[in-house]
This record gives structure tokens, sequence and C-alpha cells, in this order.
């Protein structure tokens, strides 16, 4: 096989869409399904072009829609193939029935998820109600900041997915919009030290679709008589084994490739500014940027306030979460999506169940915020900052269900 | 049972928690939970082989003069007997 890449690293300014293509065409993907969406659209035509080019040496399956695309994938995984599709939206919703499958069949596939807000109304803007809506479903979920992010996760993700411990799916999860339209600019690594990262690729040891190892892969299993209900119990807390195993490995893997190529990126959560902080935002995805120059400017002005960015949210850090918070007395959770049981984010569910085995009561408010591509500033967050520093003094404290903030209410 | 060009593959040497697959073949037979069964009236076969076409799970037998039924696959889903255009096979009710 040809090198898909220059020898020495090189650097671009690329968007997201087109950083995930090129970490994909560094993974040596063997196969491809596509079924274009936006804001995903350009990220399946730039692996469409790669492949063209003789850049990405894989097959290239325009499949009829999104539940094909992953069935295909399945297949192909079973073969022993390295697999990659990207979605979001209402093609993740049409993907459903192969999606639950997947982590259960403990396929390392991965997926992009260019995260949209979900209908209705119509939208076809950024927002993670896509992803969060499918968060128990058994897949890992990295949610990525930069462009830089993308490309690398990407990457990193396969090692992830295959390692023996882990073996499940993993969706790298960047903001519509915001990452996979926006330009940066972003370091390719060189082929021969991301194949040394990557080293021997074997997806399916477990099981195949392969004429030498005879088997039927998923029969029937479970049901009220005989080993049916301790059968299905087994394989339910494998796939929770191999959830709680991926905290250790995507934390070694993060590790692995700041040594090997320079870029260190926080592999569960980033804890920014929280030296002696009183209170804290907790955010996820793209909008940690605006975040940390908000917190930047408030503890200039002497507001003890530092930040928890959530890379890793399945599966949920609950004890380095619990552990960050535990100093601070309040705070604020921002979330771009809705739980709508709740009337608040789902990451500020996620937050208050950690915060549960903090040694202390600490008071915690949602925030709901950048819903269909609505702009978060740092000026929303110095608001939310400042309502923090409230919360922290007590003020709206213990209130059931607590006030949710819908930030962009009043835009 | 047929002979298998490879063996199965051995289930010992991976996680038992891992995807659930099945590497031992089912003794159960098709025959096994049976409710009606094709009878051939050998006067009427014409030996078209219709029913040996249309039979789902392959269990029509071929004899010198008609097409007769191997009653240990077959399932009694009624296609031969729907299809059979001599009507020359007859569904009977399993004894219980």
């Amino acid at each position: 096989m040809s090198a898909v890449l220059k020898p020495k690293s090189k650097f671009i300014v690329c968007d997201g869409n087109e950083a995930a293509a090129w970490a994909v065409a560094a993974a040596r993907v063997e196969l491809v399904a596509v079924y274009p969406i936006t804001p995903q659209s350009s990220l399946v035509e730039y692996l469409a072009k790669f492949v063209a080019d003789g850049r990405l040496e894989a097959d290239l399956i325009d499949a009829e829609g999104e539940h094909s695309v992953l069935s295909v994938l399945q297949g192909a995984c079973l073969a022993g193939a390295r697999t990659y599709t990207a979605t979001c939206g209402p093609g993740l919703a049409f993907m459903f029935e192969p999606y639950v499958r997947t982590p259960g069949l403990r396929l390392p596939i991965v997926m992009g998820i260019v995260t949209r807000d979900l209908l209705s109304p119509q939208s076809v803007w950024g927002g993670h109600q896509d992803a969060m809506s499918v968060r128990e479903a058994g897949w890992i979920q990295v949610y990525c900041e930069s462009v830089q992010e993308v490309l690398d996760t990407t990457i990193m993700a396969y090692k992830i997915a295959e390692h023996h411990d882990v073996m499940l799916p993993v969706n790298v999860c960047h903001d519509g919009n915001y990452l996979s339209f926006g330009a940066a600019r972003a370091e390719l690594p060189d082929q021969a030290e991301v194949d040394a990262f990557l080293g021997e690729k074997n997806v399916n040891w477990h099981a195949a679709l392969d004429p030498r190892r005879p088997m039927a892969v998923d029969p029937l299993t479970g049901g009220a008589g005989g080993t049916g209900p301790s059968t299905f119990v087994r394989y339910r807390k494998g796939e929770c084994r191999g959830m709680q195993n991926a905290l250790s490995v995507i934390t070694d893997v993060h590790e692995d490739w700041g040594r090997r190529f320079g870029r260190v990126h926080a592999p569960l959560i980033e804890s920014y500014r929280m030296e002696g902080a009183e209170y804290a935002l907790v955010t996820i995805g793209s909008m940690t940027g605006a975040a940390k120059d908000a917190v930047d400017a408030a503890r200039e002005r002497g507001d003890k306030v530092g930040l928890v960015k959530v890379k890793t949210y399945r599966p949920f850090p609950v004890k380095a979460i619990a552990a960050a918070l535990a100093p601070v007395k309040a705070v604020g959770v921002v979330d771009r999506s809705v739980s709508f049981g709740w009337d608040c984010g789902p990451l500020f569910q996620d937050v208050i169940g950690a915060l549960h085995y903090a040694p202390q009561r600490i008071h915690a408010m949602s925030f709901i915020g950048g819903l269909a591509g609505a702009d978060i500033t740092v000026g929303h967050f110095d608001k939310v900052i400042g309502r923090i520093a409230e919360l922290a003094e007590g003020k709206g404290a213990g209130a059931v269900p607590g006030e949710t903030v819908w930030m962009n209410e009043k835009d | 049972m047929k002979r298998q060009a490879y063996d199965f593959f051995d289930q010992s040497t991976i996680p038992d928690d891992l995807c659930p697959i099945a590497t031992k073949p089912s003794p159960m037979l098709p025959g096994d939970w049976r409710s009606m069964r094709p009878v051939v009236d050998r006067a009427k076969c014409v030996k078209c082989a219709q029913c040996w076409l249309y039979c789902p799970v392959q269990c029509v037998v071929e004899r010198p003069a008609w097409f007769d039924i191997d009653i240990t696959t077959c399932k009694g889903c009624g296609i031969c007997a729907t299809e059979c255009p001599h009507r020359a096979i007859s569904m009977i009710e399993e004894a219980a």
C-alpha cells in the first residue's frame, strides 16, 4: 500500500469535516459507507474525493440511507475491515436500529457525529440533541473542542475502539457549523508514525463472517427460561465492563498520542483554572473556547471561577468529575441540548449524578444555550458566571427542580 | 448432519461476555415442531418437481417415479401442497 501522507507532518488549513476525512485516510480505513446530511455532507464528500484521488485505498459504498450505511459497516467489520462513517440529526435517527445493535456485537466501528439539533421545529443547525438522544445506546462518545482535536481524536478513536479490553464503537462528536465549517490550522501527522501508533488491526477476533471460522453471530439470547436470563445479563455486564475499561484506555491512548505527536488533549475531562476556584462552569464541545475566555476575564476581575470541560461523555467519567468539582460550592452546567423529562440539560443530569459522590452538597444549575446553531458568546458565559457566583452564595440554591436558564431566550 | 468444510470456531478462546456467537449446531430439526405433515399420492404425482423447487428447507427427495418428503427435515409449512399443480400432496394433522 502506498503512503497516504507525506513522510513528515505538515500543516494545512481545513475545517472540522475535512480534518475528520484526513484522519480517516491516516487510519487506513478500508471501508467507508456514506449518506450525506447537513452539516456532515462535506465530510463524506471529502472521503469520496480522497478515495477517487487514490489518497485513501478504501471501498466507498453509497448506500440508500443511514440504516443501510451502518448495516454495511457491521458486515464489513465482521469480515475484518476497519470502517468509518459519519452522520447527524435525522440521519442518526434513521440509523437507530443498527446503531443500538452495534455495541452489543462489540464492533469497533468509528462514526463521526457532526452534531445537529433535532426536529422539530425544523432546523439544520448545530446543537447536541442528536448525539445526546442516543447517549444510552452503548457507544463511546467523545466531544471535540477544536479542528485539530477532531483530526487527532478520530485517529485515536480506532485505537480505543479496537483495544481488546474495550471492543466498542466510538462516536467522535464535533459541533455542526462551528467545527464542521470553521476553518483552522491543523497539523497532519506523519503516516508512518500513525501506522506505528495504531499497530496491527484485528477487529473480528471475537465474532466473524469467515468461512474458515464458521459461527452464527448474535443468535437469539435471553428469554425467561433455562440459562436465558443469566446469559443475557452476562453479555450486558460485558458491555458495561468494556465501557468502564474504556476510561483507562482512553486516558492511556491520549497519553501515548501526546508522547508521539506532541499534542496533549485532555482525555476524559479538562480542568481549566480550577486552582482555588469557589465555583465552576462545566462545558462540552466547541463552546468551551468562549467559556475559557469568559473565565479568564472573570479571573482578572478577581472572581474565583474555574471550568471543567467534558471530553468523554460516554463512558461518563464520574470519579474524575466528582474529584474535579469537589472543592467548589456551586456548579453551572452548560448544555446545547434538552432533557425534556427533566426540564434541564442532559449533561447537567450526569454532572449532578456524579456530584452525589462528592463529600459535601454542591449547588448546581442547568444552563441551556446554543440550540439550533445559536451563538454562545463570551457575554453569555459572563452572565452564567455571575449567576453561579450568586448560587455559590446560596441564592436560589436547593430548589427542586432547579431553575433552568435558557441562555438565548432574549437574543 | 452434513460435514463442515472447516471445523467450528473454538469459542472457549474468547471471553464469554462479548458478542454472542453460536458454534455448535442445534440438534433440533425442523420436523421436531411440525403440526401438519405432507403426504404424497404416488398415483397423482407426475414428477414435475414443483414441490422440489418450492420447498424452503429442501426436504423433497427424488424417487424413481415420484417425489417424496424427508419427514425429519420437513417443518410442515404446506407450500408443496399449495404449489402442486396435480393436487398430489395433502396435509394431514400430526398425532398429538
